[in-house]
């Protein structure tokens, strides 16, 4: 990495967290403990699609320790349904099911008991009368006329069904000598956090308030539950100061939070909910995308790429919150890391009768990444040429940033060739050639993949506007205040909860690079949600550029104080005043100097030696909007998303067992450029733990259905996550191109690793089962199908 | 029933159901709350303790079954408030932890190992929190900060104590 | 995901232990619990009384018996783990153990657990059923004993007696110069419950034929499974690759292999037939080595 001109900005600072962390000290949301909490558990529907006749609680009252038995009638009539994101009003979503169950798990009532045990008792003993009614689960068959609807009030299964064209599609197609079409699925699979989502709600009716703790990683979490309770905003109190255990998108808790509020409010006393792994698996925050990519491109003899065709198929379950936008979020980087010149892009949302799915780390990028990846091999093997070369040909060049796609998005800056030599000087693609070719000679499957992949960060959602032209919003901002109190020490104040991404350590080095001063000395709180500025929480790989540039404004704002202050009461003009780590000197007198204690003094007790009209104190604020925003989309779909872009180059080198079908990793290197790493452990860490999920993805993950709509991944036994020993060694090789578009040149990385991951081990799997003839395109890649495809194609082939 | 549990050197004595994990016992009934619930299976290891020195789910032991062993939590291994053992430093030093809920159960893994095995391989490593399934960090960093663990407290030159 | 209520007891004897089992129909046992209690926490086993018998110091031990290696239901699969008997007599089990599961799990469970679950994947019910090891219990008094085969009824499924308390299981010994083993199984991730397990014990004559060839297949059918023709074909062979394949594949074509989400049948099938090749080619390598190693 080139040297560093920061003071505290890119070094590798201990993150401050991991203190408290390490001593099993967080403070998690099952660590909450107030006096008289009672417990939730839950009545789940067991079909998957059922009219609920009767609900009997009679024998569950009687249970010992049972306090109350909600069901979703009495829970309707005194709740809003929750918010969604396309305009689809007759797809409403409540935290209890109504009248109908529309998938197995839909929580169908919940029992108040004095344990969680008791509670659990009690849900045995609820006896509901259910009528099973015809079911869809797979998205193809929801597109068709015969089949059952998953709410009958909105005529079909379609949410959303949006085609944008951006530039001459048909004429680039007509044109183009060669053409090429692919299918490829993503399997429903999630992030899935070791700790499920978990709220305790208190209502105090003296005050009008309801606390929230909660497990939460989401925007405008207080708004929707204000909202679906029919409670003023300002009478919820959402504590951000829970820690998080991992959440990587998934946790919304929108229901669960609006349940426990009810019932805290009904009930008079603390209410706590937290999923068990049943609860979460099946109808909890836990389900991610699905996605049926249809994909065609217009290439020329060369494999320059001119045109590409694209429908996304989404199964979101049987309700719909914000999910459906992740069908959006992609068009902000259509057409990945490449110069193609026009899209035909087709967005389509269904409801089936599977648990709903949430928000997954990406958005809806990852899946797409692997589409994209998976036809450029295909386009290169069809013309004979190397995949890599492939991908230089099509690159966007270094000089040609900011680049504008055809969607309408500028991609602020790249420098993919030297990521992509960086990785080669590392790494030979000669010489990687050569080895996997000799583990051919000896009678093995050996696959090289690539992945050359964007990370759209900095959350500017314009995605919402551009699916549900009803929604107008185009503010997406982040804020930091800091307060230099009377003793002089500096406390900074972030407004959102997190979930380990060392944000405490992220704003005290940025205000430690600006105001020059050990960031260890800026304590960092998270006020409550009523005592907070806006923030738009951790998503969308947001916060480095956004809350530290909150953080860096605010620091800015609080140093030209300081200097204006010193500079009046030294009598000199401002521009003569220099500041350096905390005191204040005159340039042409450098003995005359104001230190930090004397203008803390004067900022706090000395009214009269104060620049004329200043604020007292040492207060400054600043809420800041996402750089290159501010816009809503043009009538032909074309917009801004994410401002910053980084870039990842993932090169993979695998065997798979011709006999078992096993993969395994023998090279993994990664380029990586998000421009300034404020905290490179930091950056490094979030990317493994990526590439982590990005092979779960790729391998192991699903969230498995039979045919009679039981999901039957729903433990860890079965839903397969990836051990210390299915990641295998990377070796990380970063690159720094720098935003000018944000305070530190940084770009997110939150989402680095997951999003090329899945596509570079597509793509490897695919290039080792090429020489038989066969491949495989939908996820995850399972080693009983990889070991069945290769027995199929020796067999044909008369081994 | 009433069960008597041996946690990090003292004594107690609670009235619980039978039913009760030695997690929950742990969690709900003397707030050591550094023990995590993750699946309540078995499989993901947030929930591991030390039982008589090995690393064991609490989430697959009933109260009743652990009486009359040695049971140490996060809890027993942090020196005071606010100081960090070797182990637990090592850590923070090489950020082998995000979000920190597997975090405990890594460090008393850890903790195990290096008790048994001073000069521990990768694969060693590897093997050993193999049955910890972490969400956020790949492992990586975990797998050096273990390492480290092992050289530095190779170059202290004696072995780790547990809070008596 | 808390188990459903029950009592607990913890009796200083089996005979005390099959007392309480006789006298409720709900009451189990419980040793290690790392099979038993996931199955309570998902209410899938609601045993109205726990009988734990964990702690008897009389089933748990390993010895040698009458040219065999006896081993009480309740010792812990660590303790076997690191047991030089087991390592020196019976060297399949020691190969197989690491195996099973993850140390912490290891750490708790035992032998008798492990074979009492009847779980089809399970390594040790392999292991039991290739060396034809001797289960022995106690019922109502009186001790009995099944072969391994008689042992495993189907999935999940024994053929002990109601109340009745397993005791020991013992392994018999081969004594020869040259005696190896071979274990491989298959999973999706490295300690998974295998797709399909496969074991091998070879005793090689001097010539390096087999004088003796015990070949087990798991997780494969509803129990492991001995594949007895492919032993008969292959005796008195010198074990040659295309030999072993051919009568491996032989004795598995008529089995139904089990499907689920992680494996298809036809799968388990071929997985089952390349194991159980590699398991012997194994055990042979192991054989020849051992003379190697008598110098």
């Amino acid at each position: 990495m080139s040297e560093s001109h920061f003071r505290y900005v890119a070094s590798n600072r201990r993150v401050r967290e991991d203190r408290r962390f390490v001593a099993g000290k967080g403070q998690y949301v099952a660590d909450i403990d107030l006096p008289e909490t009672r417990h939730v558990a839950l009545v789940t529907c067991p079909h998957a699609a059922a009219r609920i006749k009767s609900i009997d609680k009679r024998a569950a009252l009687k249970m010992p320790g049972v306090h109350y038995i909600l069901d979703g009638a009495e829970l309707a009539a005194a709740t809003v349904p929750l918010m969604t994101g396309l305009d689809t009003p007759n797809v409403p979503r409540r935290p209890l099911a109504l009248e109908i169950a529309r998938y197995s798990g839909e929580w169908v009532a919940a029992v108040v008991a004095d344990t969680r045990a008791l509670a659990e008792d009690a849900a045995e003993e609820v006896n509901v009368d259910y009528e099973p009614l015809p079911f869809v689960l797979d998205a193809e068959q929801a597109l068709e006329k015969a089949s059952p609807l998953v709410h009958e009030a909105h005529g079909s299964n379609v949410l959303l069904d949006k085609t944008f064209v951006w530039g001459e599609v048909d004429k680039d197609f007509a044109e183009a000598p060669h053409k090429l079409k692919l299918r490829v699925k993503w399997g429903r699979s999630a992030t899935v956090p070791i700790e499920t989502f978990g709220v305790v709600a208190s209502w105090d009716p003296w005050r009008d308030m309801l606390d929230v703790w909660a497990s939460i990683q989401m925007p405008r979490f207080p708004d929707q539950v204000g909202a679906a309770l029919k409670l003023p905003v300002s009478s919820v109190r959402l504590h951000h100061d829970v820690d998080v255990g991992g959440s990587y998108g998934v946790k919304r808790g929108i229901k669960h939070t609006v349940l426990c509020g009810y019932l805290a409010r009904r009930l008079g006393f603390p209410v706590r909910l937290i999923e068990d792994r049943l609860e979460n698996m099946r109808g909890g925050d836990a389900h991610g995308p699905e996605r049926l990519f249809d994909v065609e491109v217009a290439y020329d003899d060369n494999g320059i790429v001119r045109s590409m065709k694209m429908r996304a198929l989404e199964n979101v379950g049987a309700y719909a919150g914000r999910s459906p936008f992740q069908l959006g979020k992609p068009i902000g980087s259509i057409v990945g890391p490449y110069k193609i010149k026009s899209v035909q892009y087709r967005a389509v949302a269904v409801v089936t009768n599977k648990t709903t799915q949430e928000a997954v780390r990406g958005f809806g990028q990852g899946p797409t990444n692997v589409a994209l990846e998976r036809m450029m091999d295909e386009v290169a093997h069809a013309l004979g040429l190397d995949p890599l070369e492939v991908r230089r040909r099509n690159l966007i060049r270094a000089e040609e940033f900011p680049y504008t796609i055809p969607s309408g998005t500028a991609y602020d800056s790249g420098d993919y060739e030297t990521v992509i030599a960086k990785v080669l000087a590392d790494t030979p693609y000669e010489a990687l050639k050569k080895q996997r070719d000799a583990l051919r000679a000896q009678g093995q499957l050996a696959g090289i993949g690539i992945a050359a992949c964007l990370e759209p960060s900095g959350g500017n959602a314009s995605f919402e506007a551009l699916l549900n032209p009803k929604i107008t919003t185009s503010t997406f901002m982040d804020s930091c205040r800091i307060n230099v109190d009377g003793a002089g020490t500096i406390t900074a104040t972030m407004h959102t909860t997190s979930s380990g991404q060392g944000h405490e350590t992220l704003v005290g080095t940025v205000i430690g690079e600006v105001l020059q001063v050990d960031p260890e000395l800026v304590r960092v709180m998270r006020p409550d949600s009523l005592t907070s500025l806006p923030s738009g929480t951790p998503v969308g790989s947001r916060m480095a550029i956004m809350l530290g540039g909150a953080a860096f404004h605010a620091a800015q704002k609080l140093k030209t104080k300081l200097t204006t202050i010193a500079a009046h009461d030294l009598g000199i003009p401002f521009d003569r005043a220099v500041y350096e780590q905390g005191y204040v000197y005159d340039r042409n007198a450098p003995q005359n100097r104001r230190t930090w204690a004397d203008l803390v003094t004067i900022a706090h007790r000395n009214m009269h030696r104060m620049p004329p009209g200043f604020e007292p104190g040492l207060a400054e604020t600043h809420i800041y909007p996402v750089p290159n925003g501010g816009k809503l989309p043009t009538a032909d779909g074309r917009v801004q998303m994410y401002p910053c872009f980084s870039f990842e180059f993932h090169l993979v080198l695998l065997v798979i067992d011709p006999d078992l079908g096993l993969p395994r990793i023998l090279r993994y290197r990664l380029g990586h450029d998000c421009g300034t790493q404020i905290n490179p452990k930091i950056v490094r860490g979030m990317t493994m733990g990526g590439i982590a999920h990005g092979i779960g993805a790729a391998l192991f993950e699903e969230f498995a259905y039979n045919d009679e709509g039981q999901l039957i991944a729903q433990s860890f036994m079965d839903y397969l996550l990836p051990s210390a020993h299915e990641v295998p060694a990377v070796k990380i090789i970063d690159h720094e191109t720098p935003s000018p578009l944000t305070v530190l040149g940084q770009k997110g990385s939150g989402e680095s690793g997951y999003l090329g991951a899945p596509a570079a081990m597509a793509n490897a799997i695919n290039d080792a089962l090429r020489p038989l003839g066969i491949s495989l395109n939908t996820l995850p890649l399972k080693v009983s199908k990889l070991g069945d495809m290769i027995a199929d194609a020796h067999a044909k082939a008369g081994k | 029933m009433r069960i008597k549990l041996s946690v990090n050197g003292g004594e107690h004595a609670l009235d619980m159901e039978p039913r009760t994990t030695l997690l929950d016992a742990l969690r709900d009934h003397l707030k050591l709350t550094g023990a995590h619930a993750g699946c309540e299976h078995g499989v993901c290891g947030a929930c591991t303790v030390l039982l008589d020195g090995v690393a064991v789910r609490s989430c697959l032991i009933f109260a009743p079954q652990a009486e009359g062993s040695a049971i140490t939590t996060i809890e027993g291994v942090t020196p005071g408030p606010g100081e960090l053992s070797p182990i637990q430093d090592v850590f923070c030093e090489t950020h082998g932890m995000q979000c920190g809920y597997c975090t405990p159960a890594m460090i008393l893994t850890a903790h195990a190992l290096l008790a048994g095995n001073p000069e521990p391989t990768r694969d060693d490593i590897v093997e050993a929190i193999s049955g910890n399934i972490c969400r956020c960090t790949g492992y990586a960093q975990i797998v050096e900060a273990i390492a480290l663990a092992a050289e530095r407290m190779r170059g202290a030159n004696r072995p780790m104590e547990l809070r008596k | 995901m808390k188990a459903a209520p029950f009592a607990y007891s913890r009796p200083a004897s089996v005979d005390e232990a099959c007392a309480l089992l006789a006298g409720d129909e709900g009451a189990r046992l419980i040793a290690g619990g790392q099979s038993l209690v996931p199955m309570m926490a998902m209410r899938l086993a609601r045993p109205t009384h726990l009988i734990d018998i964990a702690r008897n110091a009389s089933l748990s031990y390993v010895r040698e018996d009458k040219g065999a290696v006896a081993i009480g239901a309740c010792t812990r699969q660590c303790v076997l783990e690191r047991d030089a008997l087991v390592a020196k007599r019976v060297p399949l089990l020691a190969r197989a153990i690491p195996c099973i599961g993850h140390a912490a799990t290891r750490a708790r469970g035992t032998i008798g657990g492990s074979l009492a679950h009847a779980d089809p994947a399970a390594e040790l019910a392999l292991i039991a059923i290739t060396l034809d090891a001797a289960i022995t219990y106690r019922a109502g008094g009186a001790d009995g004993e099944l072969t391994a085969r008689d042992f495993f009824a189907g999935l999940m499924v024994t053929n002990l007696p109601v109340g009745a308390c397993l005791t020991a299981v013992r392994f018999p010994v081969w004594h020869g110069e040259r005696i190896g083993v071979g274990f491989h199984e298959v999973n999706a991730r490295r300690s998974d419950f295998a797709f399909v397990s496969a074991a091998a014990q070879v005793e090689l004559d001097g010539d390096g034929k087999a004088k003796r060839i015990a070949i087990g297949v798991g997780a494969a059918t509803d129990s492991p499974i001995r594949l007895e023709s492919a032993e008969q074909q292959l005796t008195g062979g010198a074990l040659d690759e295309k030999k072993v394949t051919e009568a491996v594949r032989a004795a598995l074509a008529d089995i139904e292999p089990l499907a689920d989400l992680h494996a298809s049948a036809e799968y388990r099938r071929r997985a089952a037939v390349s194991l159980a090749a590699r398991a012997v080619a194994d055990a042979k390598t192991n054989a020849l080595g051992s003379k190697a190693h008598a110098h």
